[in-house]
């Protein structure tokens, strides 16, 4: 009677259940449009927007700035924010506005790099847990449960503390270690819902390679859950590693919102009268985190439209 | 009973793994312990013999004439029996790190443990009701507003909250330690007010920060127990609506969060380390900061060990939990 199997990821996390749907929205223009509507996508998206600018141009946005920001003693150190320095100057003499516009450039690498690169080891061991199944699967989740749980924060600090502080490299890799168990976990529930469709086993009797079949028939089916896993990654990544070089764990000579953090404690900024030099990068830490939130939740309701906000007249005539 | 059995075995053999990593990064990452001691021993003005240097060494695990095998063997057993060895931080070189952490455990457990709960606790609430009244004014202003908290740096949020309530000389609130300087540890009420007005704005900045993604799955979970048949056949049965939210729509949807909760966990202690860092609130976050600021190996292994024991615990109360709700998990184990 219950030909249906039911997919295992119904129990897991919301939004994952939207995006089972077997049947493919109408092509890229579909998903364009939804983006278009969905107010959260487009503020998210034009705040991207507005960072990848800033990383690939900043000196667009100083144009009056020439050389390295990070010059010392080019202005006189500790200056209030005013006309000339919007907001103002480090112990050093650095011009905050110029550094916060040229520390996009790593802080944005970061978290692009290492989301993509988590949600590459999370889409290789989630989607071979599935389709290997067997003791290979049991391994896998095994890791994946593991890694799940393991408080990865303090995984990292002790990471770094040892790799020696202050190598991107090592930020970024370490990063990525630590943030693939999620996306493979849902990755590795939706792969074994699909196992057993129809179309997967016409490929298998029409011939076709394992691997032709992994990543032609079963990988664009899981486009929605790579791209929420990927925006999830890089959220978890801009934060993490602001917060690792905030603790003093990066290269604290390098330009990221995280070490001018780290600097401005240093410095007991906040404290000492220098508000905007403690919290504008913070701030833009946090710009970047709510357009990855802001783009990760509203594809969460592209994909199910019973999350979406309700309109106003319906609501009314619900309600009466 | 089988299912309990499956996750006390995750619990160990998660527990093995974290040791086993704890173990083996240091050995394989290019800054080397002993280098480090030397020059944290000759930075704090002491000379120590090779005799001495290698008995601070083996008391963590560092034996130099012991086979790796067997350093393995001796540091599992040394960590489960709480044989920590003593500190190699700058400033409190040789201090027993068991002694260290039993002093900060406490503040930790307190300040962390009740915000985390909290905010659990509130935001599950509040994503049951935001879900249950579904284009309420409630379901309007939640998701937008909590998506952008949940992306907020706990770090950050800690600052903007010194900079409006504790800053300048008329503070409304103190803005680092857990009570006044010059107090004694007692049951007075001096001392108690102090402890909590020191804990206002650490537990808040937790609470903010924390409780956005519980609530946006809760809601999330719900939305989508509610378009249940059970649901319908509850209401079409005249059941309360009070019994329906809370008995058939809530009890379901919280299955997902609470495993939401376990995974999470990990992510939030992380967030709260920055937390006691900002506010120098003495808990064992702020001791890690000091453990990598001091390249203090031994406080480190310790501190990660312990903060893994923690979440695992965590996520053992979740499956018992899980346990109680859900008649199914009870019947296949």
């Amino acid at each position: 009677m219950t030909t249906t199997p039911m997919p295992a990821t119904l129990t897991d996390a919301p939004g994952v259940s939207g995006a089972l749907r077997p049947r493919r929205r109408s092509g890229r223009g579909g998903l364009a449009r939804a983006v278009m509507h969905n107010r959260k996508a487009m503020i998210g998206l034009l705040l991207f927007a507005l960072f990848c600018l800033l990383a690939a141009f900043p000196h667009i946005f100083v144009p009056w700035s020439h050389g390295d920001p990070q010059t010392v003693g080019a202005f006189p150190s500790e200056l209030h924010p005013s006309l000339a320095h919007w907001m103002g100057t480090t112990q050093l003499g650095q011009d905050v506005y110029t550094e916060l516009v040229y520390g996009t450039r790593e802080s944005l690498l970061i978290a692009v790099i290492a989301g993509l690169g988590s949600t590459l080891l999370s889409v290789i061991i989630g989607v071979s847990a599935a389709y290997l199944g067997g003791i290979a699967d049991d391994a896998l989740s095994m890791l994946t449960g593991i890694f799940l749980v393991l408080p990865t924060f303090p995984l990292m600090i002790v990471l770094a503390t040892y790799a020696g502080k202050g190598n991107l490299t090592v930020v970024i890799i370490v990063l990525i270690v630590t943030g693939w168990a999620y996306g493979a976990n849902q990755l590795r529930a939706q792969g074994l819902s699909l196992r057993n469709r129809d179309f997967l086993e016409s490929a298998r009797v029409r011939g076709e390679r394992k691997s032709y079949i992994i990543v032609v028939e079963v990988l664009p089916t899981m486009t929605s859950l790579i791209l929420a896993g990927f925006l999830g990654s890089a959220l978890y990544s801009v934060l993490t590693a602001a917060g690792l070089q905030f603790l003093g764990l990066g290269d604290s000579s390098s330009l990221s919102w995280g070490t001018m953090l780290y600097w401005a404690q240093n410095q007991s900024a906040l404290l000492s009268g220098f508000p905007v030099w403690a919290l504008a990068p913070g701030f833009a830490v946090a710009l970047l985190g709510v357009a990855f939130a802001l783009l990760n939740y509203a594809f969460d309701e592209i994909s199910n439209p019973a999350l979406r906000p309700v309109r106003r007249h319906r609501a009314k005539r619900a309600h009466s | 009973m089988r299912y309990l059995l499956r996750r006390l075995g995750f619990f160990v053999l998660t527990l093995w793994a974290a040791m086993t990593l704890n173990f083996f990064i240091p050995r394989m990452m290019p800054g080397n312990p002993v280098s480090v001691l030397k020059a944290q021993l000759n930075h704090s003005g002491r000379v120590a013999s090779t005799q001495q240097l290698n008995a601070l060494l083996a008391s963590f695990g560092f034996d130099p004439h012991a086979s790796l095998a067997g350093q393995y063997v001796t540091y599992l057993k040394d960590m489960v029996t709480f044989h920590w060895g003593v500190s190699i931080g700058g400033s409190s070189l040789g201090a027993s790190v068991a002694g260290m952490i039993r002093q900060a455990l406490p503040w930790t457990l307190g300040l962390v443990g009740v915000a985390t709960v909290m905010a659990f606790v509130f935001g599950t609430l509040i994503g049951i009701v935001a879900g249950w009244r579904r284009g309420g004014f409630l379901d309007g202003v939640v998701p937008p507003v909590f998506v952008v908290t949940s992306a907020l740096p706990y770090f950050w949020v800690g600052l903007v909250a010194i900079l409006l309530f504790a800053n300048g000389a008329h503070a409304l609130l103190p803005n680092d330690g857990n009570y006044d300087i010059g107090l004694h540890t007692e049951w007075s009420w001096k001392f108690i007010s102090s402890v909590l007005r020191h804990a206002i704005l650490p537990a808040g900045t937790i609470l903010i920060t924390a409780i956005g993604g519980w609530i946006l799955t809760m809601r999330n979970t719900m939305i989508t127990t509610l378009a249940e048949d059970y649901v319908r056949m509850a209401r079409a049965k005249g059941i309360s609506n009070r019994r329906i939210m809370m008995g058939y729509a809530a009890r379901n949807a919280l299955l997902p969060n609470l495993s939401g909760f376990a995974m999470s966990l990990g992510y939030v202690i992380g967030g709260t380390i920055l937390v006691e860092y900002v506010f120098n609130y003495p808990g064992l976050g702020h001791m890690f900061f000091l453990a990598t600021a001091g390249t203090d190996y031994p406080l480190l292994q310790a501190l990660f060990m312990l903060v893994t024991v923690a979440v695992l615990i965590c996520v053992l109360l979740c499956d018992f939990a899980v346990l109680l709700l859900d008649p199914r998990a009870r019947a296949k184990g």
